[in-house]
C-alpha cells in the first residue's frame, strides 16, 4: 500500500493516549487502520458486505453465548431445552430467532461479498493470499452453520447430521472406520451431539482470528474499487472516518431492517418445518435437505452417481477457488471494462441459483438433469471460460486513474494507459 | 447481456416459487387469522373456545407435553380459573418421605396431563397409530395452522379408485390422504359457553387458533416489539441516509 503522509488524529496528543502509545501502540493502530486509512474513494454499496459479515458475526457469537447458558447438548434434553429457550427464557424467542435467521443473513451478506469479489476481480494480485483467508472463512463458516443446525435435535438436525457425516464413508478403505470415529459411536447419537456443540462453540472464535488475517492482508495493499485499477495517489483516495463508517453505518440500518422483519415477522421462513419435530432415528423424513445456502452444494454432490465421486466434487467446487486468481487469465480486473466477462459472470450467477433450485427437488427426473447440466456449468466456468476469455477478449479501455472519472473528467486515457496488475 | 440477466431474473424466481412445485407436498389453502400480520394479535374467544376443542376432544389422544397449565394465562384465563383447570387433572409426583410415587391434583406449573403414558402405550389402544404430540403442529407442518384446519376440515369418501385400508380414513390433506385418525371433529361436538355454533368449521378454526398460540406463544410480544424495532430503524437509518449524504457531498 503506498503509505500517505497523513496528519495524526486529535486525540492522538492527549497525554494519556500519548502514554499508552509510548507502551502499546494501539491508538496508533485505530487511527492508522480504522480512521486516516486511506480507502479508494470510488468503492459503491457493494463494498458494504465486508462489515456487515463482521458485523454478523458478532451478532452471532453474542446471541449465540446466551443461547448456550440456556442450552443442554444431550439427546433427551435438546429439543426441550430448546422449547424452554422459546417459551420460558426471557426474550429467548428473541434471541434464538436473532440467532437462527442471523445465519441465513451471515451467508446472504458472505455470498454478495463473494460474488462482488468475482464481479469486480478482487482476488487477482495482489490479493490472492487475502482471498485464500476468505475461502478459508467461508468452509469454516459452512462447518460451524452445519453443527449448529444439529444442536436443535429436530429431525433435520439428525437426519441432515446422519447424510453429510456418513459423506465421509465414501473415502476408500479408511472411510467407515473415520465415520464411527467422527460419531464417537455406531450412528449419530449422544456422543456425536456433545462434540458438534463443543466444536460450534469453538469455531466462531477461529473464524474471528482468521478474519483478523483476512483484514490484515487487506490493509496491505487496500482495498480492491469498480474501477479495478491501483490508486495513483493521494486523490483517490479518502480516509476510512468519516466516509466509510458513515456509509457503512448507513448499510447496516438497512441490513438491520431486512434481517428484523425475518426475526419479527417471518422467523420460519428460512427454516424447514420438520426441524420442529424431535429427533426420531426411526423415522426418515420424506426429503432430507439441508438449509437453503447448502442447496448449491447439495445439487453438485447429488449430481455424481457414485458417492465418492459426489463428495470430491463438491469438496472440488469450493476447493477451485483456492485456484481462482490463476485461472483467471485476464490482467483487467473489473468486469465492467470486460465485456464477454460480463455476460459469463450473470451466466454463473444463474446457474447458481439453478444448482440451488436443483438441491431443494428429490434428486429424480428433470431436476436431477438440469442440475447436473448446472454442474458442468459450474466448473466450465472456472475450467473453461475464465481461462479462455483472458485470451480472446478484447477489454475496453481502463480510466487514467480512480479521480478521474469520479471527478467528472471523463476522459478516458487511451488503452496504453492501463494498469499494469 | 439483458438477456443472461433474464435469465438469471427468472431462476431466481423459480426458486423462489419451488416449495410450491415440489411434488408430494400439499400446500393447505390459507385461512384469514386474527393473528396474521405485522399488528396480529390472537382472538381470545376463537382461542378459549379452541382450548376447549382440543380438551374435550383432542386430549383423549394427543398430548401437548410443551405446554403447562400457566401458559393458559395466553389465552385469557385468570389464575383461579386456571387453577381450576390444572385440578382436574392428577399429576405424578415424587417419592414422598416413604420413597413412593404419589398422585396429586396439577398445579399451574404443571405440564398438560398426557393421555398415555407413552408412545408404546398410546400405540397399542390406538390399532398402532401414534396420536402425535399437538405441541408444535402449527409449526411442524407446511402451511402450520391452515393444514390443521384443512385436515380438519378435510375428511370426505374416497375417489372411486382409491382403496382405503382397514381401519384407515379418507381425507384430502392427509400426506398419502389415508389417516388412522377418524374424522375427530363433529358437529356439535362440543357445546361452545359463548353460544357460538359449534359447526365443523368453526370448530376446526378454533382449535387451529388455539394450537397456533401453544406453537408460538410469544408471537403478540415478537409483533409488538417488532413494530417498535423497524420504527426505529427507519428513523435511525433514514438519519444515517441524511448524514452520509451531508458527509460525502464535499467530496462530489
Amino acid at each position: 500500500m503506498a503509505k500517505y503522509d497523513y496528519v495524526p488524529s486529535a486525540f492522538r496528543s492527549n497525554p494519556i493516549v500519548k502514554w499508552v502509545d509510548h507502551r502499546l501502540p494501539i491508538f496508533e493502530l485505530i487511527d492508522e487502520q480504522l480512521i486516516k486509512y486511506p480507502a479508494p474513494r470510488n468503492l459503491n454499496y457493494m463494498w458494504n458486505f465486508g462489515s456487515l459479515a463482521g458485523i454478523c458475526l458478532v451478532i452471532m457469537i453474542v446471541s449465540g453465548i446466551f443461547l448456550a447458558m440456556n442450552y443442554q447438548a444431550s439427546t433427551l434434553h435438546a429439543f426441550d431445552s430448546v422449547e424452554r429457550i422459546m417459551r420460558d427464557v426471557n426474550y429467548g424467542w428473541l434471541i434464538r430467532y436473532i440467532h437462527m435467521n442471523g445465519a441465513s443473513m451471515f451467508f446472504i451478506v458472505v455470498y454478495i461479498h463473494i460474488i462482488r469479489g468475482f464481479y469486480y476481480g478482487s482476488y487477482k494480485a495482489p490479493r490472492e493470499i487475502l482471498w485464500w483467508l476468505g475461502i478459508v472463512i467461508f468452509l469454516l463458516m459452512m462447518a460451524t452453520a452445519f453443527m449448529g443446525y444439529v444442536l436443535p435435535w429436530g429431525q433435520m438436525s439428525f437426519w441432515g447430521a446422519t447424510v453429510i457425516t456418513n459423506l465421509f464413508s465414501a473415502i476408500p478403505v479408511v472411510g467407515q472406520a473415520i465415520v464411527t470415529w467422527l460419531w464417537g459411536g455406531f450412528s449419530v447419537d449422544n456422543p456425536t451431539l456433545n462434540r458438534f456443540f463443543a466444536l460450534h462453540y469453538l469455531m466462531p472464535f477461529v473464524i474471528a482470528g482468521v478474519v483478523l488475517l483476512h483484514l490484515w492482508a487487506l490493509h496491505v495493499h487496500g482495498s480492491n474499487n469498480p474501477l479495478g485499477i491501483d490508486a495513483k495517489g493521494p486523490q483517490d483516495k479518502v480516509p476510512f472516518h468519516p466516509y466509510y463508517t458513515v456509509k457503512d453505518a448507513l448499510g447496516l440500518g438497512v441490513f438491520l431492517i431486512v434481517f428484523a422483519y425475518f426475526v419479527f415477522f417471518n422467523p420460519y421462513m428460512l427454516g424447514h418445518p420438520d426441524n420442529w419435530i424431535p429427533a426420531n432415528p426411526l423415522v426418515t423424513p420424506a426429503h432430507i435437505v439441508p438449509e437453503w445456502y447448502f442447496l448449491p452444494f447439495y445439487a453438485i454432490l447429488r449430481a455424481v452417481p457414485d458417492k465418492l465421486g459426489g463428495v470430491l466434487l463438491m469438496f472440488g467446487s469450493i476447493a477451485i477457488l483456492f485456484l481462482l486468481p490463476w485461472l483467471d487469465t485476464s490482467r483487467v480486473r473489473s468486469a465492467k471494462f470486460r465485456p464477454a466477462y460480463r455476460l459469463f459472470f450473470w451466466l454463473f450467477i444463474a446457474v447458481c441459483f439453478v444448482l440451488g433450485w436443483a438441491g431443494g427437488q428429490p434428486a429424480e427426473g428433470p431436476a436431477l438433469l438440469i442440475g447436473r447440466i448446472a454442474t458442468i456449468l459450474y466448473f466450465a466456468h472456472f475450467l473453461v471460460f475464465l481461462p479462455l476469455l483472458g485470451w480472446f477478449e478484447k477489454p475496453l479501455p481502463l480510466p487514467s486513474s480512480i479521480a478521474e472519472p469520479v471527478l467528472g473528467g471523463g476522459k478516458m486515457a487511451a488503452a496504453a494507459a492501463m494498469e499494469k496488475a | 447481456m439483458r438477456f443472461v440477466k433474464f435469465l438469471a431474473v427468472a431462476a431466481v424466481l423459480a426458486v423462489s416459487s419451488a416449495p410450491a412445485m415440489a411434488a408430494e407436498v400439499l400446500v393447505p389453502p390459507k385461512q384469514k387469522w386474527a393473528h396474521d400480520g405485522f399488528f396480529g394479535t390472537f382472538d381470545r374467544a376463537s382461542l378459549q373456545r379452541g382450548f376447549q376443542v382440543y380438551k374435550e376432544v383432542c386430549s383423549a389422544c394427543h398430548a401437548m407435553k410443551q405446554m403447562r397449565y400457566r401458559n393458559l394465562a395466553g389465552i385469557g384465563l385468570s389464575e383461579a380459573e386456571i387453577a381450576a383447570i390444572a385440578a382436574e387433572y392428577e399429576t405424578t409426583d415424587g417419592p414422598n418421605d416413604e420413597g413412593e410415587m404419589f398422585q396429586r391434583p396439577s398445579r399451574a406449573s404443571d405440564r398438560f396431563k398426557s393421555p398415555f403414558a407413552n408412545e408404546l402405550a398410546a400405540r397399542a389402544v390406538n390399532n398402532g397409530a401414534y396420536p402425535l404430540d399437538l405441541s408444535l403442529i402449527a409449526k411442524n407442518r407446511v402451511g402450520g395452522e391452515n393444514y390443521v384446519y384443512a385436515l380438519m376440515t378435510g375428511y370426505a369418501d374416497p375417489p372411486a379408485d382409491m382403496k382405503i385400508a382397514d381401519g384407515m380414513n379418507y381425507n384430502k390433506w392427509f400426506p398419502g390422504h389415508q389417516i388412522a385418525m377418524a374424522q375427530p371433529i363433529q358437529p356439535d361436538g362440543v357445546q361452545y359457553a359463548d353460544g357460538t355454533p359449534a359447526t365443523v368449521e368453526q370448530m376446526s378454526k378454533d382449535v387451529a387458533t388455539f394450537l397456533a398460540f401453544a406453537a408460538s406463544p410469544h408471537l403478540e410480544a415478537r409483533n409488538s416489539l417488532g413494530v417498535k424495532v423497524m420504527l426505529f430503524l427507519f428513523i435511525f437509518t433514514g438519519l444515517l441516509y441524511a448524514t452520509k449524504r451531508k458527509i460525502w457531498k464535499n467530496l462530489h
